[in-house]
């Protein structure tokens, strides 16, 4: 019984994610192999062999997997899978976008988003925005899983000495190309993988007061941004940093939320962070319920004082 | 060209389920069900390429029980033109529903397929990128922008970091997210309209699809409740807590 793990990489580096997603695999109770597929990816491939638990890493090569499309890339995890028990994906929007597509080609169901590992065949994941918990259980030969990042522990990314293997790469799918990207350059951590989050909700009122207010706070903090779905949808904050079921799942050492209410979907994003600090002037904002320090405050005031504070 | 459009009933987005307290599932009975708030979106898109005379035909589908006709009804007062019921009481899950949607675009012969990237009860994420994978098509997830010109869709995907398009051949499938579109309200006369537009309704057998579940729930449980903490009168004392109770800065 071995399980592969589907690296997220740049090609020179492995994404935090991959870590986590290692953990799981480990808990299924066999060996752990890692795919690397990608362009120039030597420098990925390389960390993956150092991961601890690792013991054998796979890597693809070649320039029609460069943009990780997901039809090209699922057709890459499919040359190799008939050698697996588990394939195991970060939950992420690459792991989400080809896991499925690899799970349909090979007859099997897929179990997405799983926090905890309950017996090589059996899982537990979340529901209904995480306000239930299912144990499924899979009766297919291979189990095809994505990952919550935030239910398991990142393994340790140095420890490990595996070998490293050359496999072919696949040709084009010839479906899909890329056209371009806006990805946004910035010094913060990334939201998923951060220790201390300040996330910003509609009562910051604009995007140019969210910037004038909770920027000073991450940066003091070394903090990343994140925002309700009620900012990002008014336009505060850009889309990719909303917390919350439909956005990204977090669980950080901190999170601070300013002006949040709290709506069950956002909750669902954030709960199982270690802290939770909440600023919000109404006493009865849901936030509460869930903050283990609430502070009753006006932001515009409350959050300027803490960057001064700290 | 014609558009597909999968749509799903599952319990309204502003219900707070709750969990049997058998485990056996969450208590849907007498509970408002409504469109998955995703494939409102999807339904949406597709009226709106009709609407630009991209799209010649909307066909909205639903595989499920007998009030998915509901559903139906609400995605042809949206503007789909007919409907297409599977209709079965047995549990499906996505690559069962995968499965059903191929066997229909394979009668329908669809230019595109778009719906919603997931659906708000199960929060699995697999369908659209299951059924790209049967038809051999490619897939646009995630879409917060589409554009169909010269036998290709350029979608705009939202991804970990921003953005990111994608150009797939026709036929392809869409999943939508959030920011597509806002879904227009459905008025009264468009509901009385949608309810003499057509609606078949097939068996899983018709289609030679079998949906038997490869997946078995063992339990549904509540999850580990948050307590609340403390309320603090001020700043000074919350970054105190902070440092020396917390330890987190």
């Amino acid at each position: 019984m071995t399980a592969l793990v589907i690296a997220e990489h740049d090609h020179g580096t492995l994404k935090p994610s991959t870590l986590n997603t290692v953990t799981a695999a480990a808990a299924c109770g066999g060996d752990v192999h890692v795919l690397v597929a990608g362009h120039n990816a030597a420098g990925a491939a390389q960390q993956a062999s150092q991961i601890q638990g690792v013991s054998k890493v796979l890597h693809a090569d070649g320039a029609q997997l460069a943009e990780q499309l997901g039809e090209t890339i699922a057709a890459q995890v499919l040359t190799v899978a008939k050698d697996y028990s588990h394939l195991l994906f970060p939950a992420t929007a690459h792991g989400k976008n080809v896991a499925p597509r690899v799970a349909a080609l090979l007859d099997v169901a897929q179990v997405s988003d799983i926090s905890a590992v309950v017996s090589p065949d059996t899982f537990e994941r979340p529901i209904y925005a995480g306000n239930a918990v299912a144990t499924v259980q899979s009766g297919d030969a291979v189990k095809v899983i994505t990952v919550r990042g935030t239910g398991f522990d990142a393994a340790a990314s140095s420890g490990g000495s595996a070998a490293v293997e050359t496999v072919d790469a696949v040709a084009d799918s010839g479906l899909s190309s890329f056209v371009g990207s806006e990805i946004a350059k910035s010094d913060r951590p990334e939201l998923t993988a951060a220790k201390i989050i300040v996330s910003g909700g509609r009562a910051l009122g604009s995007s140019e007061k969210f910037d004038q207010v909770l920027t000073p706070l991450a940066d003091k903090l070394g903090a990343a941004l994140g925002a309700s779905r009620a900012a990002v949808d008014a336009g505060y904050a850009p889309n990719d940093w909303q917390v919350g079921q439909t956005g990204k799942i977090v669980a950080p050492q901190l999170y601070i939320a300013a002006g949040i209410s709290g709506a069950i979907q956002h909750l669902a994003g954030m709960k199982d962070s270690k802290v939770i600090v909440a600023i919000n002037k109404d006493p009865e904002a849901p936030i509460f319920s869930v903050a283990d320090y609430g502070l009753e405050a006006d932001l515009f005031e409350a959050v300027p004082e803490l960057v001064k504070a700290l | 060209m014609k558009v597909l459009v999968p749509v799903k009933r599952v319990v309204d987005y502003n219900v707070k389920v709750r969990v049997k307290s058998d485990g056996s599932g969450v208590d849907i009975a007498n509970v408002k069900m409504s469109m998955n708030p995703f494939d409102e979106i999807a339904i949406e898109e597709a009226v709106r390429l009709r609407e630009k005379g991209v799209a010649t035909e909307v066909i909205a589908v639903s595989c499920g029980v007998t009030q998915c006709q509901e559903t139906l009804r609400t995605a042809m007062a949206i503007g789909a033109d007919r409907a297409i019921l599977v209709e079965t009481a047995d549990e499906l899950q996505p690559l069962a529903v995968a499965k059903l949607l191929k066997a229909l675009v394979d009668k329908e012969q669809p230019q595109l397929v778009i719906l919603g990237k997931q659906a708000i009860d199960d929060d699995c994420n697999q369908t659209g990128q299951m059924l790209a994978a049967l038809t051999g098509w490619g897939q646009g997830t995630f879409a917060s922008k589409v554009e169909v010109a010269d036998g290709k869709v350029a979608v705009t995907r939202e991804v970990d970091g921003g953005l990111e398009t994608v150009s797939l051949k026709l036929p392809a499938v869409v999943t939508a997210d959030l920011r597509l579109n806002e879904p227009r309200y459905v008025t009264l006369p468009n509901i009385m309209k949608a309810k003499k537009k057509p609606m078949d309704v097939l068996k899983p057998a018709d289609l030679g699809v079998d949906i038997t579940p490869r997946l078995k729930t063992l339990k549904v449980s509540e999850p580990p409740k948050r307590g609340a903490g403390i309320k603090v009168p001020d700043v000074a004392t919350l970054v105190d807590k902070l440092k020396n109770e917390a330890k987190v800065i």
